[in-house]
This record gives structure tokens, sequence and C-alpha cells, in this order.
């Protein structure tokens, strides 16, 4: 006799008093596969846990976002957001699509040089530019997105000694009706201040402004922000061109796109309240088209957009190490993956799912990494289903801002891998090892 | 240990505790060992039972099983010893 498919023995006490509006979940999601390959298969080739990333979903993603904003707008140049996700094949993919890059350090910087992208399609913002990087930016006709005076000034000292003249905009730092407001970045609108740094930049000869940016924030669920950031930044450009008669050449709009994600906190699911990019599109191409700029000079549409890009194209794979019973009865899963390695765990209600069938049954669970830290929770209340040790689990929408934020904390960071549009599978940073972390470490002769 | 002699439990894993009013699901498997106990079977013959019928390991059901009778003593389904 074929003996039965096993899972361990449950008993859920049945509350009627937490009901919830939406009814029980009937069916229990599973990840089985990213993009035809079985999980099972590439935990077993590369080990676990795992980062993969999906080719496939991150074109498909881009030529959305592309699709949304080329045909509301006649000039639109998408930037790679260097900061979300650095690895040097993830930016060699967008810039094969088409993508600038958008950088916030000399690092990053070198870095999409190194990628083969010219200077002058590199956008450099950010608080901290050193007068080398921006020496180097200058030389390369870097577009430079000014953070503060002193940075302001700095650059019109080098100006002043180089042949090369740099090309500038500045940071807008605005209030568009939502919360927080971020103010630390740039210059502001309402107070004046923007209006302040672009008359000194106009009046200075060694400087020429070519654009004007924004970032109004992050995972920003109102389209309509946008509208009213688009609407200020074109109200600037038609200020400098009445005074100055002069053009802007580019409008930023920066990113802060939300992605499918979930907040903590959120009442509903991000898949249901993350705004599409055509809903951005929309706000920020109809500030522009309906401003008061001369259509036939209308300024390049920048999108520095990262999260939105590229998180649906990551997925983190790992395995559940043990269940064990807290204190209160409440069942609790030890997985393999850390907060050291899921960083955007932090505000995420993270979507986790098991790679292999399972019935319908569940249990109040809190899922764990595996760090010995009591601040390792994945997930602190899911009902999940009955897994074993030795089950695969899969963590999907984790692309953006893991890869860069990473943590390197009592062991080692896994693998990543490239799942290409043909189904192959390629490594593109390796597992660390204990060399990685020796090699810099120095023991003054008297300890050795 | 013995089940609470009064305790209803129904085919589809419905579970009643006529003495506190609590209501509880169980999962096929938790039926089967519900059952098996509350008909006098003890630790060795319910381990034979499901090992025989299920694909599973002794140890990872044995792991499994006392984990469950916690979770009947926590739900207070198991009679107090004389």
């Amino acid at each position: 006799m074929k003996k039965q498919k096993y899972e361990r023995p449950i008993i859920n006490r049945i509350s009627i008093a937490v009901s919830n509006k939406f009814g029980p979940k009937g069916k229990i999601d599973i990840i089985s596969d990213i993009d035809g390959i079985p999980v099972k298969e590439l935990v077993g080739k590369y080990g676990s846990p795992l980062y993969a990333i999906s080719e496939k979903t991150l074109r498909e993603t881009y030529n959305r976002a592309k699709q949304a904003f080329s045909t509301r707008y006649p000039k639109v140049q998408f930037a790679w957001s260097y900061k979300t996700n650095y690895l040097n094949a993830v930016c060699k993919l967008y810039h094969k699509l088409g993508s600038w890059a958008e950088v916030v350090s000399g690092f990053e910087y070198d870095k999409a040089i190194d990628n083969g992208v010219q200077g002058s399609n590199i956008i450099f913002n950010g608080p901290d530019k050193s007068e080398e990087d921006l020496t180097k930016a200058i030389k390369n006709g870097s577009l430079i997105h000014v953070d503060h005076f002193d940075e302001l000034y700095m650059i019109m000292d080098l100006a002043e000694k180089m042949e090369e003249t740099p090309k500038l905009a500045i940071r807008v730092n605005m209030d568009t009706g939502i919360y927080p407001q971020w103010d630390r970045f740039g210059f502001n609108y309402e107070n004046g201040e923007a209006w302040n740094a672009l008359n000194r930049i106009m009046l200075n000869e060694n400087v020429d402004l070519v654009g004007l940016h924004t970032h109004i924030g992050t995972y920003i669920l109102t389209p309509n922000a946008y509208g009213v950031a688009a609407y200020k930044l074109a109200e600037l450009a038609v200020r400098i061109d009445k005074k100055y008669n002069h053009k802007i050449k580019y409008i930023d709009m920066g990113g802060g796109f939300a992605s499918k994600n979930t907040l903590k906190g959120a009442y509903l699911p991000g898949t249901d309240t993350c705004p599409s990019f055509d809903d951005y599109a929309e706000a920020i191409t109809n500030a522009l088209i309906n401003s008061e700029i001369d259509p036939e000079h209308l300024p390049t549409l920048f999108l520095e957009t990262g999260r939105a890009l590229i998180d649906d194209a990551g997925y983190l794979l790992g395995t559940v190490l043990a269940n064990k019973r807290l204190a209160d009865g409440r069942r609790s899963t030890i997985i393999d993956i850390g907060v050291n390695m899921l960083f955007t765990s932090f505000w995420y209600e993270h979507n986790i799912v098991p790679a292999q069938e399972t019935t319908h049954h569940t249990e109040d669970t809190t899922i764990y990494g595996p760090l010995c830290m009591n601040i390792d929770v994945i997930r602190a209340a899911i009902q999940f289903p009955l897994l074993n040790k030795g089950d695969n689990v899969v963590i999907n929408r984790i692309g953006a801002y893991n890869m860069t934020q990473w943590l390197q904390f009592i062991t080692f960071r896994p693998n990543v891998i490239l799942i290409d549009t043909e189904g192959n599978t390629h490594i593109i940073r390796e597992n660390e090892t204990k060399k990685t972390f020796e090699q810099l470490e120095r023991v003054p002769e008297y300890l050795r | 240990m013995n089940i609470k002699k009064d305790i209803a439990i129904s085919d589809s894993g419905f579970v009643f505790d006529p003495t506190t009013g609590e209501s509880y699901s169980l999962n096929p498997i938790g039926v089967e060992i519900l059952t098996l106990l509350k008909e006098g079977n003890d630790q060795q013959e319910i381990t034979d039972f499901i090992i025989q019928r299920y694909e599973i390991d002794k140890s990872t059901f044995e792991n499994n099983y006392y984990d469950f009778i916690n979770m009947l003593k926590k739900f207070n389904l198991i009679e107090a010893e004389a």
C-alpha cells in the first residue's frame, strides 16, 4: 500500500471574536519555481539561502514603466538608481535597456563608468560628493545635482580653475501635500531657497544650469503628489526662462514610486493599494504638459525610479531550519534567512510562501531568521502552512535595497544568481567565505 | 494520560469541549491521533499506526507528537491525573 503524504498534527482554537472582514484565505499560495526552474533545483545547485533575480520580470517591469511614460510625454529618460541594486550584472541590464546611471557616491560613480556608462549619461546626486568626485564628474560632463550651498560653492571654485563647464541641476524639496515632507535634501521651494540657488548659478559664468531635480519621498502611494512636484519644478523652469531667457534641458522627478510590498501597519495589502506606473505617469506628464513651459522647448523628463523597477524581479529562497513552540503556544518557524539579508523586513510585511504543495491547514506562526538575536523576526504574525524542517520557502519582491543594504553578520552573504530569459542561471555575486573577510583584517604584531 | 471523555470530535476535524464551551479545529492527522488517544491507544501504538500509514520517519513523528500533546494539554483537553 502506498503511504500517504504526511503533515504534522495541529489543533487550533476557533476564535470568533477576531474574525477577519475579508474572510479566511481559501488557498495557500506557493512559489515552486522561478521562471520555470524548480526552487528545489536552484537551492540544490547554489545553496540556501539564495538570492535570485529574474531577468524576464526585470525587463517586463522596465518596459511597462517606459511605456507608461513614453506614451504620454515625448522625451523620457530613465536613469538606474545604483543604490537600489548595484550588482554590476543588474546595472548592465538596465543600461542595455537604455537607462542612464543615477549615483550618489564616488564608489557608485566609478561603478557606472566601469559598467560602460558615458560620463555625460551619469546623474550625480546626494549630499556627499568629495572634491575629487566633483572634479571627475565635471571633467566627464556628468550631470551634477547640487544638494547644498557648500557644495555649490565648491563647484564654483573648481569651475574657475577647470577648463570644463560643470553641468548643474539643483535638487528641490517642497510641500507636495504628503507627510513626511522630505526637506533634508536640496533647496526648499516654498521659502525661496531654491529660487535663490538658481539665481546664484545663473549669475555665475563658469557653470551651466541644465536641469531641475526633485525626489519627494519614498514609497509614495499618492500619484497626485508627483503632479504637484512636477508643476512646481515647471514653474521654476518658466521663471528662469522669463528672467534669463535660459531653457532648462530636463526635469528629473527622482524616484519613490511604491512597489507592491505591504508596509507594516497597512490595513490593505500593497498589491491592492500600490498605484500603477500609468497612475504616476498620468500625474507627472499632465502637470508638465499643462504648465506654462514653452511646448517647443519641453524639457526631457528624467526618472530615477529604483524600487518599483527591481523589487518584483528579486526572490530570496530559503529553508526551514526548525519548528518550535513559543511560551504562549504560538508556533514559531526558524528559517535560514535573517533580517541582515532582508533589510526591508524592518518596514515591510514580506510575503513568504512555501515552495512545495501544502494542505490548506495553517497555524498562527512567527517566522524567525537564524541569527542569535532577538530582533531577527521576518514575520511577527502570519497564518503559515505546516512546513517541516528542510522544506523550502520563497520570499518574493525583494529586489530593491536588500542586495545593497545587506549586512554581513555572524555568517556569510550567499550567492546571488540571475536567471536569464532563456532560463539559464548565472552566479552574479559569489557567496562570501571566511577568506573574504580575513583578507581585509590586520592583526597587530604583538597579538600574533 | 487520557483525553477528556466528553469532548466531541467530528470527522471533519471540529472539536467541542462542553465543559469549557471552547471549539477547536484539527487537521486530518490530528483527528486520527485524537481519536486513537480517545480509544485508549498508547504512544507506541499510535506511532506504529502513523508511520505505517504515512511517509514519515519515527523520530520526526515523535517530535511532532509531543508538540501536539503539549497543545492538547495547553487547551485542557487532557484529563487531570488522578
